[in-house]
């Protein structure tokens, strides 16, 4: 099997090694390593693939590297980052990002907050329902991008202005207003999209938290007046709290990173720039190999400030299940 | 009988009742106005549940209702919903390009189904490692898988790339199904470690006891155990890879496109197409929906990589 594996995957950087030596049971050192040694092929498969091109990734950034110039590669220390930093567009495509996630992350929590609770009690077809609002976010990104795109935003013929259009025939207006989502809009409408797409997971989530909250001290709560607002507020809230920060770690995660929608709805037009699309950009199309490099270690440094914070989260989700072992 | 009347009560007479329980209402075969109102509550907000299912379901059915229309109905302002179906966008996307959307649809499946494999062969034996027989600092360890899922993919492309153009494995499915590998090896570790953790010790002592090898061991014994939970991996193994576009569009061009990079040449596509564009994304989303479906109650749990049980 494991054979099979290697050949799966042409380049020499992760041969794991085989199924572990058995260990005699005289060494300690040994054993030791026959324990570990059904870890070692992931682990070093994911050094190699992963940790690597970041290495690389980070020399280039010292370089003054545009691929068009066939002599053009020296080092120039750390003037890339300087650049990077001052250059507008990348500076806009920081904040860019930032609002988007920021503004994502908040409306898909609290909007799958809400659906969570609605569905977390009993109605007929509560399992139609579920399964109806996890379809956004299985439908392939940039499938659902070029949904949004064409059959939603579009101003022609659109859903959204076909629907105003019929609304206002119904009402009597003869020239209802018909806006170009994409031109008018555009961050709030990539923002839209995305919120459409991540909304069905943060429910999955507080849902999942929902259903393991435990019933006795709600009802306790009842029993002693507690309204449901207050059941909410001093039980449900607390509990699902951890269940909020995970959905907001996985999703800023996700969101952070999110190339698709931008790539497919804008094209990185008109202030809609995120970080990933302005790296793709700069060494994709205009071939400034240094700079893109130089904002990509940028980028892991922003990122690896969120995963701090993010690995305590996830931390202490795991510390309650791990103790007793 | 006649004491509560059927007119719609406001919540303001109701409390009192509510309070004034022990009393007792007048008829037994009337239900308490404190439960009738729980239910009419309850009701309404099964019918928002419902609103909301609709409202963010809706996008779908008019995507799958446009792809099924003709171009010129597709596109009309008003929508017409009473249009007649039609299967001319489908015949028109498979009709796309030399040999329509196929090749890169068997590229997608390829890096996917590969992929996947290659994941669990490599996750498997290491959240053994980790679950079962922890070594030491094994924490360390799986929150190292975890944080290599929270650098930007896009910071070590640039490498990936010239290292692609440099040994010719540009437009290669194989380099895809390697990236792919790494990016859901983390996730399926985590997840995993998290079905391996439920198996009981003594039974894999008891195997060892027995003489049973390691291979043995995870195959016969502890594989049939945690099978659901390959299968949920697996799934989400194959969803992420096949949505996946960014790694796709810079590493492979002609023979080796995948199914969302085929999709990116409908991003400029105007006016008359619109039905095609439907069809297109309603085919290339549908192995996804049918295993997104089929793995709801774990879909969860993986994508919150195990942490939500």
């Amino acid at each position: 099997m494991t054979g099979q594996l290697t050949a799966a995957s042409p380049p020499p950087a992760a041969s794991p090694p085989r199924a572990p030596a058995r260990a005699p049971a005289a060494s300690g050192r040994l054993r030791a390593w026959a324990t570990r040694a059904p870890l070692l092929p992931a682990l070093v498969f994911l050094i190699a693939v992963t940790q690597l091109p970041f290495a690389a990734t980070l020399f280039i950034s010292v370089f003054d590297w545009y691929a068009l110039d066939p002599g053009g590669r020296e080092f120039t220390g750390l003037s890339n980052y300087g650049t990077v930093l001052s250059d507008p567009r990348l500076r806009s495509s920081v904040v860019t990002t930032v609002v988007l996630t920021v503004s994502v992350v908040l409306a898909s929590l609290l909007l799958g907050l809400g659906l969570a609770l609605l569905l977390d009690r009993s109605f007929r077809g509560r399992g139609v329902v579920r399964t109806m609002l996890i379809a956004p976010f299985l439908i392939v990104p940039v499938a659902a991008a070029l949904l949004w795109k064409h059959a939603l935003y579009n101003p022609e013929y659109g859903l959204f202005n076909g629907a105003l259009a019929w609304l206002g025939g119904l009402f009597g207006v003869d020239d209802p207003v018909q806006p170009d989502w994409l031109s008018d809009m555009p961050l709030p409408a990539v923002a839209a999209s995305l919120v459409w797409q991540w909304t069905p997971f943060m429910m999955l989530i507080l849902l999942a938290g929902l259903q393991s909250r435990p019933l006795e001290t709600a009802e306790a709560a009842r029993l002693d007046g507690a309204g449901s607002w207050q059941v909410f507020r001093y039980l449900t809230l607390p509990h699902l709290r951890r269940y909020l920060e995970l959905g907001a770690l996985l999703g800023s995660i996700y969101i952070v990173q999110h190339f698709d929608a931008v790539f497919t709805l804008t094209a990185g037009s008109l202030g809609t720039a995120n970080l990933p699309y302005t790296i793709y950009h700069t060494f994709y199309k205009a071939h400034e190999y240094g700079l893109a490099s130089a904002a990509g270690v940028l980028v892991v440094i922003g990122s690896i400030a969120i995963a701090v914070f993010a690995l305590r989260v996830v931390s202490s989700l795991f510390s309650e299940e791990v103790s007793g072992s | 009988m006649t004491a509560p009347a059927p007119a719609p009560v406001p919540a303001a007479p109701a409390a009192p009742a509510a309070a004034s329980a022990p009393a007792g209402p007048p008829g037994r075969t009337v239900p308490h106005p404190a439960v009738r109102r729980a239910r009419r509550r309850n009701t309404a907000l099964g019918m928002l549940a419902w609103l909301a299912g609709i409202v963010f379901f809706l996008p779908v059915a008019w995507m799958t209702l446009t792809s099924l229309h003709s171009e010129a109905d597709a596109a009309t302002n008003p929508p017409s919903l009473a249009a007649p179906l039609t299967l001319e966008g489908y015949r028109e996307f498979f009709a796309t390009g030399a040999a329509g959307p196929w090749p890169s649809l068997a590229n997608s499946a390829m890096a996917s189904v590969f992929s996947t494999a290659a994941v669990l062969l490599l996750a498997f034996p290491a959240a053994y490692a980790l679950s079962l027989r922890p070594v030491r600092k094994w924490r360390d360890v799986l929150f190292f898988f975890l944080s290599t899922k929270m650098l930007p993919v896009i910071a070590g492309l640039l490498p990936v790339y010239l290292f692609a153009r440099n040994t010719g494995l540009l437009d290669n499915i194989w380099l895809l199904v390697l990236l792919y590998t790494s990016m859901n090896l983390p996730i399926a570790v985590w997840m995993m470690q998290s079905f391996l953790a439920e198996v009981p010790a003594a039974l894999i002592e008891a195997a060892q006891l027995d003489g049973a090898r390691l291979p043995t061991v995870l195959g016969r014994v502890i594989a049939p155990l945690v099978g659901p939970g390959i299968a949920a991996t697996a799934l989400i193994c194959f969803i992420f890879s096949w949505n996946e576009m960014l790694f796709a569009r810079v590493l492979t061009g002609v023979t080796a496109q995948t199914a969302p990079v085929f999709l990116t040449g409908f991003i400029t596509s105007q006016g008359l197409f619109l039905a095609k564009v439907c069809a297109a994304s309603v085919v290339i989303s549908l192995p996804v929906l049918a295993a997104g479906f089929a793995a709801q109650d774990k879909l969860v749990q993986g994508l919150s990589l195990g942490a939500v049980k």
